[in-house]
């Protein structure tokens, strides 16, 4: 026996508690607080027996330390005995309610959650994949989530309800705000990339240059989604056909003009500390054997740096895909609107429609860029 | 040949190099030896313009190096700096490849030439090809900084304290090395370095310098028997001078007729080491044999005589 995995050890008593926690809420209707119900209290214990069981026997096998294999099987049986729960404890607790009532997962569900996915995750890291092995990974998971959403079985969850009310509006917030997110992302680039270049090579621009990117990067969000209301409106009055092009007080082009400027500073940052990765020696070498400015940094330079470049890209299209939803408020769209009309309404699961999507499309980008980033790392080793 | 004339380099009104004018003939191993921060590497980068003088000038057989572009004349001139420089995101090929690539070398040619040069240096050319500069030794990434500096067959090699980060042994080997791709290539090298050990076991020619002014320039035999100032009398190590000049005297040159007891050694032996086996020995002479055939035999008193004409 191996003894046991000190985060195994730690999930399961953090899951076992989470047990006791209430699991689902009903609610009469969207907008009353609904009340809390423990896992054993969903339906007839047929259906809450095997869902309890799966999820116990998926925190006793993350038990084990140096199982890796045992800890992933154990978290696939803890996330498929939460999705039993989910699915039929919300049919169940709507056959006993009125015509409007609702149901949500509530903190137990969430915390479970939480629990087996650090558990696949801490089992994941252990066998450390390769790249193509975590894209194959990332794949495979939102394929498991699409087929489940797809599937129709959550369509009795109350966040699924208020999506369906409002399809038309989910789906252009989506192409809203991943416009944003990536638009400004590619925005930042285009300016950020030949702006960190030259100041690498000017130390005259990049000590004027960096910082009025910092200062940037300090005002606050909402203080900068708010200072480009009147900028752009005083511009779309004063440039001819500016109105035209969509530029105007809110609406889109403030909130994608903010995101980029608080872009510019993490990708020149990015580009400046990425180029200075080449050891000393080696510029000098190359210098010294008759490289122009362009091929040291084309071909030392820049491939030696171009992970870290990268890494910047990643950070702010994180930061971005987060900051959009700041947008809402200006009227930018994305799934900032579902929050605030949430918050305005006082309906988490409006919230939630709003919020969910972000945070997964949050940790898809930071996985794909990690894998990019991996991918993009020159060799200097031979495989083994 | 490389003329270096009248040469200064100016840092905010001092002087790091001051009117230092010399003569590199082809073919030949000038070795520059200083104390730190006399101005070698200066002077050394000035040759391949990566500082540009304040006055003076250097022509390469009599073509002055400001009438090329920069790049263009760097990539006629091989450089080794210390701690090698190597590409850490290139195979060894693709390290001493670089500068063939540079002047584009179709791939065959580089190919070829690469595989040349790491015979060369003895490392196995299937073996080391691929490998990174990571996965080498320090004394093995510092022959591929000097096959990649050699790679294009420039005509002037540029070594800056080329071995300043080996230890002792593979130092010594590091050095002959040198001295017999040299020999084979006759290329013509300008080396720094602050040991003056190394730079009368290596250099064709010495040039001494201190706060910026060139000293002395002239053989290591005349370096050491007739130093210009006390201060290259010191630094050619005082009380050391006669084991110095004798280091520089093969057994050859001194042979007399006869025979004596012992093990033979070689006519290349320098009379510094045949004198270390005399006193090691207890022996007055030393037979002395180009393999199995006899040549004669080197004596305590001649060694002594040759010591003594110094003085
Ligand atoms: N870029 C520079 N700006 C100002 N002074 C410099 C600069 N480069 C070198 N110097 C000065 O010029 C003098 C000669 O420097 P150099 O690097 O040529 O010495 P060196 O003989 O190579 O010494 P070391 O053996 O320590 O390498 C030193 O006093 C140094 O401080
Ligand atoms: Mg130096």
């Amino acid at each position: 026996m191996a003894g046991l995995s000190p985060p195994g050890v730690l999930f399961a008593v953090l899951g076992l508690a989470a047990i006791f926690a209430p699991f689902m809420t009903l609610a009469a209707n969207r907008i009353v607080a609904g009340e809390g119900r423990a896992l054993w209290t969903l339906a007839a214990p047929q259906i809450t027996g095997p869902g309890i069981a799966l999820m116990l026997l998926g925190l006793a096998l993350g038990l084990p330390a140096a199982r890796p294999f045992l800890r992933i099987a154990g978290a696939a049986l803890g996330l498929a005995g939460l999705v039993w729960l989910l699915v039929l404890g919300a049919a169940s607790l709507l056959a006993e309610a009125g015509d409007y009532a609702r149901v949500s997962p509530a903190a137990g569900f969430w915390c479970l959650l939480v629990v087996f996915a650090l558990m696949m995750a801490d089992a994941l890291s252990a066998l450390s994949p390769g790249p193509a092995a975590r894209a194959g990974l990332l794949v495979l998971v939102l394929a498991l989530i699409g087929a489940l959403l797809w599937s129709g079985a959550l369509s009795d969850l109350s966040i699924a309800q208020e999506f369906a009310s409002r399809k038309d509006a989910f789906y252009s917030a989506s192409l809203r705000h991943l416009g944003l997110a990536f638009g400004s992302l590619l925005a930042a680039a285009v300016i950020g990339l030949p702006l960190g270049v030259m100041s690498h090579r000017n130390a005259g621009l990049r000590r004027a240059l960096l910082p009025v990117l910092s200062f940037l990067q300090t005002i606050p969000s909402l203080a900068m989604f708010g200072i480009m209301i009147p900028v752009l409106s005083w511009l779309s009055g004063v440039i001819p056909g500016a109105r035209a092009i969509g530029i105007a007080g809110i609406g889109f082009a403030p909130a994608f003009l903010a995101l980029t400027l608080y872009s510019l500073l993490p990708v020149v940052a990015n580009v400046l500390a990425g180029l200075r990765t080449a050891p000393a020696a080696t510029l000098e070498a190359a210098r010294g054997m008759g490289m122009t400015w362009r091929q040291r940094l084309t071909r030392v330079e820049l491939p030696l740096g171009l992970p870290v470049v990268l890494a910047g890209l990643r950070i702010v299209l994180v930061q971005n895909i987060g900051l959009a939803v700041i947008a809402g408020l200006i009227g930018g769209g994305g799934y900032g609107t579902f929050v605030f009309q949430g918050l305005n309404q006082t309906a988490g699961d409006l919230i939630l429609l709003g919020a969910l999507p972000t945070v997964a499309l949050a940790l898809i980008s930071a996985i794909a860029m990690d894998i990019l980033v991996e991918v993009t790392t020159p060799r200097t080793e031979r495989e083994e | 040949m490389i003329e270096i004339d009248e040469i200064t380099k100016l840092y905010e009104g001092t002087a790091a190099v001051d009117h230092v004018s010399m003569t590199v003939e082809t073919g030949t191993i000038t070795v520059i030896v200083g104390t730190s921060g006399s101005g070698k590497t200066t002077l050394l980068r000035m040759i391949n313009r990566l500082i540009e003088p304040s006055s003076g000038e250097v022509r390469i057989n009599g073509e002055s190096t400001a009438a090329l572009p920069k790049h263009e004349l760097r990539r006629r001139i091989g450089y080794v700096i210390q701690g090698d420089g190597l590409f850490p995101h290139y195979t060894i090929a693709g390290n001493i490849g670089a500068v063939p690539k540079l002047l584009g070398w179709s791939r065959d040619k580089t190919r070829a030439r690469v595989d040349e040069l790491l015979d060369l240096f003895s490392m196995e050319p299937a073996q080391f090809r691929d490998r990174y500069p990571a996965e080498l030794s320090g004394g093995q990434q510092q022959r591929v900084g000097v096959a990649r500096a050699l790679a294009s067959r420039p005509d002037l090699l540029l070594m800056d304290e080329p071995f300043g980060a080996l230890d002792p042994i593979i130092r010594a080997r590091a050095q002959a090395d040198l001295r017999h791709i040299q020999r084979q290539l006759g290329s013509t090298i300008v080396l720094v370095t602050h040991d003056m050990e190394e730079a009368i076991h290596l250099g064709d020619r010495v040039a001494v310098m201190d706060g910026g002014k060139l000293l002395q320039h002239g053989t290591p035999a005349e370096i050491i028997a007739a130093p210009a100032t006390d201060f290259v009398a010191q630094m050619v190590g005082g009380v050391d001078r006669p084991l110095r000049l004798l280091s520089l005297i093969p057994v050859s040159d001194v042979l007399e007729d006869g025979a004596a007891e012992g093990e033979p050694i070689a006519p290349d032996t320098s009379l510094r080491d045949a004198l270390s086996l005399c006193l090691w020995r207890g022996v007055e002479a030393l037979p002395v044999a180009d393999g199995d055939r006899p040549l004669g035999r080197v004596t305590l008193a001649t060694i002594r005589a040759r010591a003594a004409e110094l003085a």
